[in-house]
């Protein structure tokens, strides 16, 4: 017969507030209670309602917690799956108005350009020991970079990536990556990359973390963007670093729209970026009409979708293609991979129990680079 | 089993923690020089005091790695010409892993379907050898790669590597043995051909270990079942010295190697056989002199049916002492896999 869950202990005992101290200071007990596949949320304090904000797509999006009879202590039990990982909220109902707040129990956040969301580690989540900084892995250098962009009309700036034991007269792979500070800052990828590099998983690579002032629009399937990234940014980084000038040894990267920007720059310029590594791609796209549900801001990435898919073509060698299963666009990726497969291109594509998230494409930053740049670690033996 | 002109060879497994080179030396009572290669270690190459220390004094490292740098900065062409080699070996390994995982994605099938079991056996080995026969048209187009690169870009000839040749000729010929460390299979490979190490090692006593002894061998396999990117195949990368015939080393089995996977090994095993697939952990030793092989510790075949007579070793173990118990492979008469002798007296 299965335990009781915590919560139901404390219920089952007519609880006081006494009694919701001592569930509070269970040794070793942390919030959200993970038990096993159920996972309950609570909050404690007054209101006239609370409710967890979530971005499950699949589940009701708002769900409300209920309060424990004669206590100011609201919970709300749910099913994760194993391995899951799922960043929420909780909104505080008083007095006809509300407020979205972290849950002040857990501190395990997750943070992106407009603030942060609490985390929920499902049973069997952790956060991969790789994305950690190692005082073993010597440290890659980070050197900010400007350049005038005569597609774009303005300057773009971000940063460069040389690995820690870059040498001028060897070549390196060069890595594009869209929303570059966001990586750094957010899926902690110069870690990453140190990691990885140091654990032979990946070889040795130059990495461009670029940004767009303006990426809603550069990154939507944009004809001057991706002329900058391959006639522009391109010409330039190989004239002044050391890179191996084949396609196999290029690689465009992006996450949400970034990956539109990726996928789409590659498909104007065919067999020149090799390696595609597309995290949660908004590859929106319709089967009748030109105007998808997600409104007007998609509809040139609609456009290119409706493209590829009327006429896919191999336009790069490998892409690796990744998504979670608690984001809406898990449809439009599974949609694509098969389109893509059948054009002879490699494809990976991963699922992760995850959301639309920065956290979520760190985790699959390891089998993604080492899929498209396998390391020498098949080729040490010490 | 060991090429005609080399006194003894002796693969080693692992030397980084514990090293057994030192019993090995003693072993075959080698008293003089002893050169040092280093090369896989790449950029890292003289960072070798540990080595030399525990050689007392006596080794002298010959810098592949930094000899083969300098030939490259003082010739240009060989070095364009070399790259050039490169991307072409990049691509046909390539090419030869796209065949390989469609082929074994294909036994893999087939081996999970139902059917008479005269016909299962008839398509497994079908399976096998379509594997065997992409593994062997890579070693040929590897063959003939190199053929059409000596005989377009003549290396022997350039001044840079005629001038290096001489002097590693030189300090091979004081020594009595030379040492192979591991490192990056592919890149000590490179050095060692670049050098004709196969001319110059003529007559001395071989000791080499982890991508060293993969290096000496027929041909090189690359292999690692838990690899980030998900369980690949084992690859062929291309022939080696052929120091030590009719063998595959995999080097570190105890960390590289899914031991319990019997299915996975089988089809290894019967990849490449009638070669024996010898899995060499840490401490463990094989011999081969010019009368035969002399018995060996810790090493262990792996059998045609997947098993293997691995014991993961106590956390403890007395020096020189063997790390676990050998036994004989089918495929492999010429190897006494048997109970470890006692020293050998040379």
């Amino acid at each position: 017969m299965n335990r009781p869950l915590a919560i139901q202990e404390l219920i089952k005992f007519s609880p006081d507030g006494a009694k919701v101290d001592a569930f509070f200071g269970v040794p070793g007990r942390t919030f959200p209670v993970v038990e096993g596949p159920h996972a309950t949320f609570v909050w404690r304090g007054e209101a006239d309602g609370v409710t967890l904000q979530h971005w499950i797509f699949g589940l009701e999006s708002s769900s409300s917690l209920a309060r424990v009879a004669n206590t100011d202590l609201w919970y709300l039990t749910l099913d994760i799956p194993h391995g899951s990982r799922v960043e929420y909220k909780l909104e505080i109902h008083r007095h006809g108005g509300s407020q979205w707040i972290e849950d002040p129990r857990n501190a395990n956040r997750a943070r992106d350009p407009f603030g942060a969301n609490s985390v929920l580690q499902g049973e069997g989540y952790e956060v991969p020991d790789w994305a950690f900084p190692d005082d073993d892995a010597r440290s890659g250098m980070l050197d900010p970079f400007s350049f005038h962009s005569k597609s774009l009309g303005g300057m773009r700036h971000g940063s460069i990536y040389l690995p820690a034991r870059f040498r001028k007269t060897r070549l390196y792979p060069l890595v594009v990556v869209h929303d570059g500070s966001d990586y750094v800052n957010f899926a902690r990828m110069k870690v990453v990359l140190d990691n990885l590099i140091h654990r032979l998983e990946i070889p040795d690579m130059i990495v461009a973390f670029t940004d767009s002032p303006d990426r809603l629009h550069e990154y939507a399937n944009d004809e001057a963007h991706a002329r900058f990234l391959t006639e522009e940014l391109l010409p330039d980084l190989t004239g002044r670093l050391p890179l191996l000038d084949r396609p196999q040894a290029r690689c465009l990267m992006g996450a949400s729209f970034g990956a539109v920007a990726a996928f789409s720059t590659a498909c104007r310029y065919p067999d020149v970026w090799g390696r595609l590594l597309l995290q949660s791609g908004s590859f929106a796209f319709t089967d009748i009409g030109k105007r998808n549900r997600r409104g007007p801001l998609f509809d040139r990435v609609v456009e290119f979708v409706n493209q590829i898919r009327e006429q896919p073509t191999a336009v790069s060698e490998r892409i690796f293609m990744s998504c979670g299963v608690y984001e809406s666009l898990i449809y439009e990726n599974r949609s694509l991979v098969p389109l893509l497969d059948a054009t002879g291109m490699q494809v990976k594509f991963v699922e992760a129990r995850d959301g639309h998230n920065w956290e979520n494409w760190r985790d699959r930053l390891r089998e993604g680079l080492s899929w498209l740049f396998p390391g020498p670690l098949m080729f040490v033996y010490e | 089993m060991i090429a005609g002109e080399l006194p003894a060879v002796v693969l080693l497994g692992a030397q980084r923690y514990n090293p057994t080179l030192g019993d090995a030396i003693e072993e075959l009572g080698v008293r003089g020089k002893i050169a040092t290669i280093t090369a896989g270690w790449q950029e890292r190459e003289d960072d070798d005091a540990d080595l030399k220390a525990y050689l007392g004094g006596r080794a002298v490292n010959l810098s592949l790695h930094a000899r083969g740098e300098d030939v490259f900065r003082r010739d240009p062409e060989l070095l364009a010409a070399h790259r050039e080699r490169q991307a072409v070996l990049r691509h046909r390994q390539d090419f030869y892993r796209v065949r390989l995982e469609h082929a074994l994605d294909a036994q893999h099938v087939i081996d999970q379907r139902s059917a008479p079991d005269e016909i299962l056996e008839d398509e497994a080995r079908t399976s096998i050898d379509a594997i065997r026969n992409i593994d062997a048209l890579h070693l040929d187009r590897c063959a003939r790669d190199r053929k059409d690169f000596d005989a377009r870009h003549k290396p022997d000839e350039h001044a840079a590597v005629v001038e290096h040749r001489a002097a590693l000729k030189a300090i091979v010929e004081e020594c009595d043995a030379i040492a192979i460390a591991g490192g990056h299979v592919a890149s000590l490979l490179n050095r060692l051909r670049l050098f004709r190490i196969d001319e110059i090692a003529r007559g001395k006593t071989i000791f080499a270990w982890c991508a060293g002894a993969m290096a000496i061998c027929e041909r090189v396999v690359l292999f690692h079942d838990s690899p980030p990117q998900g369980p690949g195949a084992a690859e062929v990368l291309d022939a080696g010295l052929g120091f030590v015939g009719d063998v595959v080393v995999f080097p570190q089995p105890e960390f590289r190697l899914k031991l319990a996977d019997r299915p996975r090994l089988r089809v290894m095993v019967r990849r490449f056989a009638p070669a024996t697939c010898l899995a060499m952990p840490a401490r463990s030793r094989v011999t081969w002199l010019r009368a035969g092989p002399l018995a060996p510790y810790g090493a262990f075949a792996i059998r045609d049916d997947g098993t293997h007579s691995y014991d993961p070793p106590p956390r403890s173990r007395p020096s020189g002492s063997p790390s676990t118990s050998v036994e004989l492979s089918p495929s492999s008469t010429a190897l006494p896999f048997s109970p470890p002798s006692k020293r050998y007296a040379s």
